[in-house]
């Protein structure tokens, strides 16, 4: 159990994902510029990234692994050349899956989440977080965890984003500073506020 | 997104490298630069510029990718239908995608290895998809073509000017070799392993964009 606190900690905290891999930069600028939005974005991300780096391992264990398919008299294929493929259609059929489940379900959630879910395919923080399950070769139950963590992390960095950002709104910044550039400088001052707790290991 | 002027088709038979052609080349490589003006696809840009090296093959293969993957875009535009697109263009680039990780993991295994997972992040890279959706579903393919070269030369560019100051003033060498003097290391001078890091990246290429506008002059949202 501990071992599992401890995993959630580092993909929250010491290894954001956000702030040390530089994953969902795009939507992270994109959607941090009003509070709400950026609240409605980081709810959405953590609840696909927890879905979906689940999903994928069971697609990987289950077909793309070298000797996966031995459940089906094939024990000698090896498909993991379509990995890339295989986890974008992956987390684009779960985004789509999702989207109709909460419209029948929760037309209020719908309304509030509805608009960012078609973001999120192209939210490198979600293949990003499947790729790193696959490269570390994680168990079902830690890349649950690590899918959580990690969307957890990045929500955490957009709404801090969105709340400093905010204020910026009353400081006097250089023109061709403004936006892009300005929002840059802030991500690196935050990521060393991150790199804090680095070490920390319960 | 696109450019109005490159939208029109002429009607006489175009010279294949022409005044209009070219502008569009052009126009990602400094006017319309993907990093530093749309700020786009800058999750690679950060993650892969720890030293020039991996900055460069990871341009080139953006160049290998973009460029091809808008020019088949292109060839079908007028047969995808509009409500699956984003994932026919997916397909596609996955597909260009896998071939340059093979090519990669068979004959440069070690930069392979320091690229990690940021190969398969090209799918998502946003740059791809924000030209496929705003330039090669409207234009033919060799425009297109000349469209996605020229933005990821643009978006190899500023890698390549982030790169130099990270490995510059992080390791004190460029491409591998030591370009900064014995001598400054003799007199107290030392690395700033802060720029191999992450804040570093940020720092570097906020300050890229803010050099790149001021010359521009260009001020976002007025």
């Amino acid at each position: 159990m501990i071992y599992y606190v401890n995993l959630l900690v580092k993909s929250i905290f010491i290894e954001n994902i956000l702030l040390v891999y530089f994953l969902g930069m795009c939507s992270f600028l994109g959607c941090s510029k009003r509070t709400d939005s950026a609240i409605g974005m980081g709810a959405a991300v953590i609840f696909i990234s927890t879905v979906c780096t689940p999903a994928c391992w069971v697609v990987k264990h289950f077909f793309l692994r070298k000797g996966g398919m031995a459940w089906a008299g094939l024990p000698g294929l090896d498909l993991s050349f379509l990995i890339f493929i295989t986890f974008i259609a992956v987390i684009a059929a779960v985004n789509q899956l999702t989207e109709m489940i909460i419209e029948k379900f929760s037309p209020p959630l719908y309304n509030k989440l509805g608009i960012f879910l078609p973001l999120i395919v192209v939210n490198c923080a979600i293949l990003g977080a499947a790729f790193f399950m696959d490269q570390r070769e994680y168990t079902l139950t830690e890349s649950l965890v690590w899918g959580f963590g990690s969307g957890t992390g990045w929500a955490l960095a957009i709404v801090a984003l969105a709340t400093i950002r905010k204020r910026l709104g009353y400081s006097n910044i250089p023109g061709s500073l403004r936006g892009g550039g300005i929002a840059m400088i802030i991500t690196g001052l935050m990521a060393i506020g991150f790199m804090c707790f680095s070490g920390i290991s319960l | 997104m696109s450019d109005p002027a490159a939208q029109k088709t002429p009607a006489v038979k175009e010279v294949l490298f022409g005044r209009a052609n070219q502008k569009i080349f052009k126009d990602g490589l400094w006017d319309n630069n993907p990093i530093t003006y749309q700020v786009m696809g800058i999750c690679s840009a950060l993650a892969v510029t720890t030293s020039v090296k991996t900055a460069l093959v990871m341009s080139l293969g953006l160049i290998f990718v973009q460029g091809f993957s808008e020019a088949i875009i292109a060839a079908l535009r007028n047969h995808i239908p509009a409500r699956i697109r984003i994932i026919v263009m997916m397909s596609v680039v996955s597909a260009f995608v896998i071939t340059l990780d093979l090519v990669l993991k068979a004959y440069f295994y070690s930069i392979w290895k320091q690229l990690t997972v940021f190969i398969g992040l090209i799918i998502t890279n946003t740059l791809v998809v924000a030209r496929l959706e705003g330039f090669a579903m409207h234009n033919p393919p060799w425009k297109s073509f000349l469209d996605g070269i020229g933005n990821a030369m643009g978006y190899g560019l500023a890698l390549t000017a982030v790169s130099s100051l990270r490995e510059v003033l992080g390791s004190g060498t460029l491409l591998g070799f030591h370009v900064l003097p014995r001598y400054f290391y003799d007199h107290g001078y030392s690395n700033n392993g802060l720029m191999l890091l992450s804040p570093g990246a940020f720092f570097v290429l906020g300050l890229l964009i803010w050099g790149h506008r001021t010359i521009a002059k260009y001020v976002e949202g007025k």
